[in-house]
Order: structure tokens, then sequence, then C-alpha cells
């Protein structure tokens, strides 16, 4: 089966382009990226600001279950309608350098459409760093789950 | 920390992956890899040197030889980081896309 969700990460470039085609109409998907509360549901994350404007910002708060909290932010320099969003992306208390992403919609039919993402990064190390993340997270959930069954043994 | 043994480092530069797509095909002494680049000697010699280190290639002696190949179990390491950086994606977009449904029929 075809991948819905594609990406393009070439080897030693500081840029990687993430592609997916829904089976939504083109304004609902663009509606899911500016209503804080439907955007809140598929981020798992708490909208605390979300300007949809050229010169806006917004502000992201994710919370671990533990009770950890992570803010993520970052400034919009681009917004039109159903068709593209230009923002930077910054992971708070983290040594990572912010990032620059460029989010273009696109209709396909009436019923179905496109969402290409382009995030350029400082460096080519940096981005790889990114990319191994959800790897890392993924190994450090498994541990947790680890230490969930084996406090739980005692 | 040792940045050699940063898969991602080692396959940051070109040449490195030259080196890797040429031995991806057949394993080959260091003399026979350094023929194909107009890079000195020793130069090719320390990018084996770095590949081997995070261990991308491995060493075979056979005779008096060194033969260098693929490991193919640490560059499918590579190749899972970004299925995992796609897998997180595509979760998001799955869960976008079902609640955007729901949205549609309401």
């Amino acid at each position: 089966m075809e991948q819905k969700t594609k990406i393009k990460a070439e080897n030693g470039k500081q840029e990687l382009v993430i592609t997916r085609d829904f089976d939504l109409p083109l304004e609902l998907l663009f509606k899911a990226y500016v209503e804080p509360g439907i955007v809140e549901q598929w981020m798992g994350t708490k909208v605390l600001k979300l300007e949809n404007k050229k010169h806006g910002s917004y502000q992201f708060e994710t919370t671990d279950p533990k009770g950890n909290k992570y803010g993520f932010n970052g400034v919009i320099h681009e917004f039109s309608p159903n068709q593209k969003i230009t923002r930077t992306f910054e992971m708070e208390n983290t040594p990572f350098d912010i990032q620059l992403e460029f989010l273009e919609f696109e209709k396909l039919t009436d019923e179905s459409s496109k969402l290409n993402m382009h995030i350029v990064y400082r460096s080519v190390a940096l981005r790889d760093q990114m990319l191994q993340l959800p790897f890392a997270q993924g190994i450090n959930m498994a541990h947790n789950r680890l230490q969930d069954i084996v406090s739980k043994l005692k | 920390m040792n940045l050699r043994r940063d898969v991602f480092q080692a396959i940051a530069d070109p040449t490195r992956r030259a080196i890797l797509l040429l031995v991806a095909s057949q394993s080959m002494t260091a003399g026979a890899i350094a023929a194909n680049f107009d890079t000195a000697r020793p130069t090719v010699s320390k990018h084996l040197q770095i590949l081997t280190e995070c261990e991308l290639l491995k060493q075979e002696q056979n005779g008096r030889e060194i033969y260098y190949h693929i490991n193919a179990k640490k560059m499918k390491e590579v190749a899972d980081f970004i299925e995992s950086f796609r897998k997180m994606w595509d979760d998001r977009f799955n869960k976008l896309e079902t609640i955007m449904k729901k949205y549609k029929s309401k």
C-alpha cells in the first residue's frame, strides 16, 4: 500500500519535505490549522495563543503523562487562507535553533486535498538530530513503560 | 563525545556516501575503493576509518587483504530514524483527518 504521509530528507541537506494527501476538502484541511480547538485535538497540545495573520504569533504547551510541560512557539510570516502559511517554530528550553516552515495547501478534488510542509533547519546536523527525536522519544516511552511494569512487581 | 561515531555525521559527507554506494554493490579492498576517487589515498583511508568506527562498514580479513563490506543492519537503523519521524507525522495527520471528517458530518 502506498504511504499517505511521505518524508523527503535527502542526505547532507538541511531541509526536509513532508507531504500528505487528505480525504478532506481543502477548506476543512486548512481549518484544522487555524481553529485553536481543532489544533489542540490533533496535535495533542494546548493552544495558548494562535494569531492567524502576518506578524502574528502562536504558543503551544504540551504536558506529558508525568506532568512535565513543554513549550513551543513561533511567528507567522505569511498567512493566505486555503493556500499558505509560513512560520517559524521553536522548542522552548532546548538547545535547538528555530526552524522555518512553509506549509502549502492544495486542492486535489472537491473532496481531497494535499499538504506540502517544507522545513528548513539551521544546519544539516540539526536536521538529522530532529529526525532522531521521535526515535529517542520512542525509546524513552518504552523505558517508562518498563519502569511502570517493574514498579508494579515490587 | 566522539562526533565521529555519529552515523548522521558520517553520511553527511559526499565522499563517504559515494564510498557506501560503491561498497554496497560488492566488498572491496581499501586500494580498490581509493582507485575510484581522485582524492589522496590517506584521505580515503580516513573516510573508511570513520565509516568503520560508526559501524556502517565492516572489515573482513581475506588472506592478506582486508575487504570492506556494508553493514546492512546499521544502514537500516538510519532508515528507521526517518521511519519513526514519518510515523509520528502520519499518526498526527490521521488524527486530523478523523477529526475533520466528523466535523464535516456535523
